[in-house]
């Protein structure tokens, strides 16, 4: 028997470039940059090393009614704000409820509420922690809140895998739609880890640029001179639907999730395996889960977080699992652009993927003046790439975390 | 010392800031769960800031008691006393 096919009919986004999808796309077809310094006290107070970030450009605040807000972890506020954007863009009006079904991500959870409420309890005592501590920063707070806010009863689930938690977030939905447990799920990945301690933590083990004084320059995929990543915030969130669901209520349908994977590079708890040997199966195996040959793929939203040892070893995959062809393929480094948003950014990246199939388009990479030569790439700057006005297409999102977690989708149009 | 009126309006805001409610529903005869639909969470995060803005101490075993906005007034209003 085949297996279901799963279309992709709502997105949803917000981003420090773009507080939802329209935005988004505007700017990362323009190609600008969401990284600012912080003006916030604590930076000067821990004298951090790192003194800018790429923040939401529309605080989820400015959305949610304060009531709302209070309730809520930053990282679920903008994960209600991306699903509600999703949701009513996907059009569904009714729906079995318990076919619904919630996959949302998070790398770190509700660290503000946690270390808000670790403040309050060492300066004023246990009675002044709020009653809301627990369920704000438990890490499946925002796919509670996202299953809440929809009535999704098919189940909520929280992948957790460091910076690839988004992606695998999509890998789980198609799952739960093949397996015949959800007809739609929402699916995506929220954070807000714009906080001292968790800058000061990627700081010590030198992952962040340190770009101080050119933040608008410091995430430069590819570059020679790239020196880590900028912390970004923000969140994304699909709709996917069985195909046969989306078709008997005339939907809109952007493109069809055609296949997904996830594999661990059982290497280094932090370092990617130079032979990109992981990252490779799991290219394989998306390609393999959609009988996607090497030719038919002519986009890639690569990981490309900007560390100078990230962003080869996904090159050396790439290579392998797509051959020669590789030198017909736009690869897209859109962190570049909105820094890197973590658990989220598999989630924003798929938004951001699934749109390039859909306009046959492909967003730029901003900040690579010199591109490192041991990275061939053909990468898109300064303008979007056309890809081919006709024909099946297909394009790849790959994301990678820290434990040696890689997820790969793989989009094609419809 | 606040009068039973300063107290009511005091807990009123404090109601809004949590809830959303209209501080003109916020009237001595309103149960805060039957009427406010007011959850156990929201109620103790309420005492709390009650406790900090009239300068009293409402013990965790007594808010039980506190059924109505009266309720809660006047032991506010007692407490102070």
């Amino acid at each position: 028997m085949m297996a279901r096919k799963v279309v992709i009919t709502g997105l949803g986004a917000t981003t420090p470039i773009g507080g939802d999808v329209p935005t988004l796309w505007e700017n990362a077809l323009k190609g600008v940059s969401g990284a600012a310094t912080l003006t916030d006290s604590w930076v000067e107070e821990y004298h951090l090393p790192v003194t800018f970030a790429a923040r939401a450009s529309v605080p989820a605040t400015d959305v949610l009614s304060r009531v709302e807000a209070k309730r809520m972890d930053p990282s679920t506020q903008f994960a209600v704000v991306a699903a509600r954007e999703a949701w009513k863009d996907s059009g569904i009006e009714e729906v079995d409820r318990n076919k619904l079904a919630v996959a949302f991500a998070t790398g770190i959870g509700g660290v503000w509420t946690l270390l808000d409420a670790w403040d309050t309890l060492r300066e004023k005592g246990p009675r002044r922690v709020l009653p809301m501590t627990v369920p704000m920063l438990m890490p499946n707070g925002p796919a509670a809140a996202v299953s809440l806010d929809l009535g999704a009863a098919a189940g909520a689930h929280t992948p957790v895998s460091a910076c690839a938690s988004g992606t695998e977030a999509m890998h789980v939905g198609m799952e739960l739609i093949r397996a015949g447990k959800a007809d739609v799920v929402v699916v995506g990945g929220a954070e807000a880890a714009i906080h001292p301690m968790p800058i000061a933590a990627f700081s010590s083990m030198q992952a962040l640029s340190r770009s101080n004084d050119n933040p608008q320059g410091a995430s430069r995929p590819y570059d020679i001179d790239r020196n880590g990543f900028v912390m970004g915030e923000g969140a994304g969130a699909l709709v996917l639907e069985a195909e046969e669901h989306a078709l008997a209520r005339g939907a809109r349908i952007y493109a069809e999730l055609a296949g997904t994977s996830v594999t661990a590079d059982a290497y280094h708890i932090t370092a990617p395996d130079p032979q990109g040997l992981g990252a490779t199966r799991a290219l394989k195996a998306a390609m393999f889960d959609g009988l996607i040959q090497p030719e038919d793929v002519v986009h890639v939203n690569a990981h490309a977080t900007s560390t100078p040892v990230g962003d080869k070893p996904e090159y050396t995959a790439l290579k392998a699992a797509l051959g020669d062809h590789l030198d017909n393929v736009w690869v897209s480094a859109t962190k570049s652009q909105m820094g890197h948003l973590l658990g989220a950014s598999g989630a924003v990246e798929s938004v951001l993927t699934t749109l390039a199939i859909y306009h046959r388009l492909a967003p730029v990479t901003i900040n690579l003046d010199n591109q490192d030569p041991e990275i061939p790439l053909k990468v898109v700057t300064g303008e979007p790439a056309k890809l081919p006005a006709e024909g099946s297409i297909v394009a790849l999102n790959n994301s990678f975390g820290f434990g040696g977690h890689n997820a790969v989708v793989a989009i094609r149009s419809v | 010392m606040a009068s039973t009126e300063e107290i009511l309006a005091g807990l009123a805001e404090i109601v809004n800031a949590e809830t959303g409610l209209d501080v003109a529903d916020v009237q001595m005869d309103k149960s805060f769960t039957e009427d406010l639909d007011i959850d156990s969470i929201s109620m103790m995060t309420i005492v709390v800031e009650a406790e900090d803005k009239f300068e009293v101490k409402i013990p965790d075993e007594e808010v039980k008691n506190l059924k109505t906005v009266g309720d809660a007034v006047n032991f506010i209003a007692a407490a102070q006393a």
